[in-house]
């Protein structure tokens, strides 16, 4: 569903990432861990174009996004290509980034509208049953602002669900939470991946981790450390970059 | 009071001038100043520097030199000569001039508005136009609306200007009874009429103000 090949990026003289390569197939669920500075937000960035790569290959679903010819020149899709291809994936933010003028429902069906073209009449029962599912119907008319953190991030995922990708991608989506506040959202995130969703989930909840995903990745300086079925990845790190790192956090 | 009302007529009548000149320049001024801040934050870095320097020599150079520009000197220069009338001359003026004003305006509204919100708008698949007038613009809008007040007030006072190109506008039309008539009556009358038009917008201001504020950025 999605392949990354050798995936370079660098900011300005720093090497985020040094040739990182990925393969999701249809109903994975990925949790990429690692330090601080480890480039696995970068890398979910990459994936949908929000960085621009500067070596390697992306594709998703069988179209390409980006490649590198072989005088080492990057070229990516043309912009509308670009942006169809970028649309199959959701994105949830750490910061959840809701459009603050708009109130809850507005939030939800403004791309549905504005890029699918939808009547907001067609676009609003989907919507609302969005909402329920995250369990905020009620919220419906209210402005992001008079929400907690944890409404903001369920607003937030309903608002990528509404436009039916096939992949999503979370960015340390609890990591600007109060810790009582992780739970509802990472549930509504389990409950996704029960449902067989495809995600990549860039995480620091190493429980959520170990429960919720398929796969475990490792990521450390730039590259794939460790990659391994959760429950071994926890049991037994194989690297010891990968034991250091678990170990720091228990 | 008969001497009130005798001079009333004059100063109404000026008071129109007033109002045309401000009303018409602002209709004008915001969109093309709406225009040039757009293309001052687009990627195209020639059209960028180029209204960058627009802004510079309308902000650097009086507005009573530009309207005599304007009026005295355009129709003598080759290929875009034009001789205008006063009217439109002041107009024409006022116009370029706060334009420039409002770009900047407008220019650090949309900057101010996160990387984020552009980011969730393109991971939705907004495209930059999209992006622009369904979120970045409507965001703006309450954030400008303090300086937008500002330079809407300056304006309304700025239109004294005009009397340079011997236009009857409230000012002119005051000074010339005051000249007259030997009393400063008319500067008063004058003064309260000014004050009363920047009530109404710092009113109608005030209302925008209420109105954005159903939400918290």
């Amino acid at each position: 569903m999605i392949s990354a090949q050798g995936i370079h990026k660098r900011f300005g003289s720093t090497e985020v990432l040094r040739g990182v390569s990925l393969h999701i197939d249809k109903g994975d669920v990925v949790a990429v861990i690692g330090p601080s500075g480890s480039g696995k937000s970068t890398f979910l960035r990459c994936l949908n174009r929000l960085e621009t790569i500067d070596r390697g290959r992306i594709d998703i679903e069988g179209e390409t996004l980006v490649d590198t010819d072989a005088g080492g020149v990057c070229r990516y899709a043309a912009d509308a290509d670009a942006r169809r291809i970028c649309r199959k994936m959701g994105m949830v933010f750490q910061q959840f980034n809701l459009f603050p003028h708009f109130t809850v429902l507005q939030n939800i069906i403004e791309a549905p509208v504005t890029v699918k073209g939808l009547t907001r009449e067609a676009a609003i029962p989907p919507a609302e049953e969005l909402l329920r599912k995250v369990g905020l119907l009620h919220k419906r008319d209210a402005y992001p602002s008079h929400l907690s953190g944890g409404q903001k991030q369920r607003v937030a995922i309903a608002r990528a669900l509404a436009m039916e990708p096939d992949i999503m991608l979370f960015d340390e989506p609890t990591s600007a939470l109060d810790p009582e506040l992780t739970g509802e959202v990472l549930r509504t995130i389990r409950q996704l991946a029960e449902e067989h969703m495809t995600m990549i989930v860039v995480t620091h909840e190493m429980a959520f981790a170990r429960d919720v995903s398929t796969r475990v990745i490792f990521m450390d300086g730039g590259e794939i450390v460790e990659e391994r079925p959760a429950a071994e990845m926890f049991a037994s790190p194989a690297h010891p970059r990968t034991r250091a790192f678990l170990n720091h956090l228990a | 009071m008969d001497y009130f009302t005798a001079i009333l007529g004059p100063l109404l009548n000026g008071t129109a001038v007033t109002l045309q000149v401000f009303l018409i320049t602002l209709a004008l001024a915001v969109p093309l100043g709406l225009g040039l801040a757009l293309v001052r934050v687009s990627r195209f870095r020639t059209a960028s520097g180029i209204v960058s320097g627009y802004i510079w020599l309308m902000r650097g150079t009086p507005l009573m030199l530009q309207m005599l520009f304007i009026y005295f000197a355009l129709p003598f220069v080759p290929v875009i000569g034009v001789r205008l009338p006063d009217f439109p001359a002041a107009i024409a003026a006022f116009t370029l001039n706060y334009a420039a004003y409002f770009a900047e305006i407008f220019r650090a509204g949309i900057q101010s508005v996160g990387r984020g919100q552009h980011e969730a708008a393109q991971v939705l698949g907004l495209s930059y136009g999209q992006t622009m007038r369904r979120i970045v613009l409507p965001q703006m809008v309450k954030r400008i609306l303090p300086p937008m007040s500002n330079e809407t007030i300056t304006l309304v006072k700025d239109t004294s200007l005009i009397y340079v190109l011997a236009m009857n506008d409230l000012l002119r039309a005051a000074r010339g009874i005051v000249q007259r008539d030997f009393t400063t009556m008319p500067f008063v009358v004058a003064a309260a009429f000014y004050l009363f038009m920047t009530l109404v917008l710092t009113w109608g201001f005030m209302r925008l103000e209420k109105k954005y504020a159903v939400y918290d950025d």
